[in-house]
This record gives structure tokens, sequence and C-alpha cells, in this order.
């Protein structure tokens, strides 16, 4: 039995059920990093004192990470935009690039977190680094993730342009949904835990 | 030309899509020059209050451009409307409610020795 309403929109919601889909998964993350944001709101008012980001962070790795991960948001939506032209190879590349601005940032981010470690700097040093490793490393895993569904569309699940194309673009239009998702929650935590 | 339909059930032609393009584009440069603007003001070291307020507004601006033509959500259906708008209303709950505990002050912002100093009322006089 075929899945309904990959492709055609629903006529009670005028959407395709995998968008409806993603959009309510976006909206219990946003939940989820919530709740993390509100903790950290909580430790650091709690805090007698609280020392700024730049300090103890490296804001110029963060500085290039967020101009990387604002890059591989540009890229997403341009593999789409390939898509929407009907310009596979093009998709390939923009979605290519996504996937390898995805992986500096974490090359980055390990070199990152070595330096910290190299310092005796761990999850159990201070709160702030408490709430710096949970909210990057919980950021980390969804880039991880993201990666992995883009990785899917840019090798063997692109052979489903071939059959269905629509529903291809469809489901490349999603996995961009999440990845500007982490895009836009990097936005948040940069000037939180680096700036501030 | 050829007329296709996204998710959303929406037509795009070539020259749409040339246009949703050049608004990346565009989109990308902004947010480029407020992650600039951000170090920027981050490296002017105002009062903490200040420096919060000022780098939470150019990161909503940001989150917005992402949200709005990235994610498409400038020309979005009302369903979705409804669930973010439910998703952003439990959220700021979400914030203020720490918040509402740090004013109210209690055990947080008593020196510890003040704490015990307090009359001793026990349950069970």
């Amino acid at each position: 039995m075929d899945i309904p309403y990959t492709v055609e929109v629903r006529r009670d919601t005028g959407l395709t059920n995998g968008k409806i889909g993603i959009w309510l998964f976006l909206a219990s993350e946003v939940m989820l990093f919530g709740a993390l944001f509100a903790s950290y709101i909580l430790i650091r008012t709690g805090s007698p004192s609280w020392p700024r980001g730049d300090t103890i962070l490296n804001v110029p790795l963060a500085t290039f990470n967020t101009i990387v991960l604002i890059s591989s948001s540009v890229t997403m939506v341009m593999a789409w935009a390939s898509l929407m032209r009907r310009r596979f190879g093009t998709y390939r590349l923009y979605m290519g690039a996504t996937i390898l601005l995805g992986f500096v940032f974490l090359v980055v981010k390990y070199f990152e977190y070595s330096a910290k470690f190299e310092h005796h700097l761990f999850p159990s040093t201070n709160n702030f680094l408490a709430i710096y490793f949970t909210l990057t490393g919980l950021h980390m895993l969804h880039v991880i993730g993201g990666m992995a569904v883009n990785a899917y569309f840019w090798g063997p699940g692109a052979k489903q342009y071939q059959t269905n194309p629509q529903w291809f673009i469809n489901r490349v239009e999603h996995s961009g949904l999440f990845w500007h998702f982490v895009d836009l929650v990097w936005i948040f935590l940069f000037p939180t835990l680096y700036l501030l | 030309m050829a007329n296709m339909a996204d998710t959303s059930g929406m037509t795009h032609d070539h020259a749409d899509i040339d246009r949703h393009v050049r608004v990346y584009i565009t989109v990308f440069v902004a947010l480029m020059a407020l992650t600039i603007i951000t170090v920027a003001i981050a490296r002017v070291h105002l009062p903490v209050p200040v420096a919060v307020s000022v780098a939470m507004l150019v990161a909503i601006i940001k989150g917005s451009l992402v949200a709005c033509y990235f994610m498409h959500l400038i020309s979005e259906k009302k369903l979705i409307y409804a669930v973010l708008g439910l998703t952003i209303a439990f959220f700021i709950a979400l914030l203020a409610l720490p918040v509402l505990t740090v004013h109210d002050g209690y055990g947080i912002h008593e020196p510890p020795g003040e704490l015990h100093s307090a009359p001793a009322t026990s349950p069970h006089q």
C-alpha cells in the first residue's frame, strides 16, 4: 500500500503529511532546547558569579563555525532550488557542499573540545562548562543526524529522483527544514554561550 | 515554462525559483553582516543586561531571517502557523518559569548564613 499524501496535498490542511510531520517534530525540538535554555537561565541567574564566555571559550573558532553553518544553510536551500529547476547535477553539488560544511563544523568542534579537555576543563568542572557541553553536545548530535539524512539523499536515496521526482524533492525540503533548524539553534547558542 | 508544486501545493515556475535564489543570497549576506555585528558588539563590553538584550535582538533578527526565507515560513499554510504559535506560547512559558522563580528570591539571593537565621518554625510546634 502506498503512503498517502506524499506528493499531493491533503484537502483539509493544504499540506502533505510529510510537511506536517516535520513541523510537529521541529515543534518538539523547540521545547527540548527550550528546556535547556530555561535551565541555563535558572543556573546563571542563581549563581553568585558567572564567567564571560569569551574568557573560557574560543570565540574566533565559534565565529568561524557560525559562518560555516550559515553557509551550509544556504547550500541546503540551493540544493532544493536546484531540484525545483530540475537540475540534478547541481543539486548533488550543493548537497555535497552542505554535508562537507557539516563535517567542517564537527572538525572545528572536535578541536574546541580537545583544547578544553587538555586544559582539564570538563562538564564536571563548573556549572558554566556543564551547560556549555550539554547544549553544544546536543546540538552536535543534531548536526550528525542531519548529515546522516543529507548523506542518504545525496547517495542511495537519490535514486528516488528517477522514479518519483516530486516526492524526492519534498523529502529534500523536509530534510532542509531540519538542517535550517539546527542552524537556527546555533544562532542563539553562539551569543548565549560564547559572547555573554 | 515548467510549473512545479512543492509540499504546500504552491506552484513555482523557473522565474519564481530564480527570484527565490536571489532572496537566499541576500539573506546570506545579511546573516554574515549580522554575525560580524554580534561579535563586534561583544567586544565593546557593555553592561550585562544591555549586552544580553542587544545580543538576543540580533539573534532574533538572524533567526527570523532563517525561519522566514530558508524555511519558507513567510508563505506557509495556516496549520503550520497554528502549530508554531502554540509552540512559541509554550516556549515563552518555559523560559518565564525560571525567571519567575528567580524573582521570588526564595533561597537563591539569600546568603547561606541568613537562611538559617530566620526564626525556627517547626511543623510539630
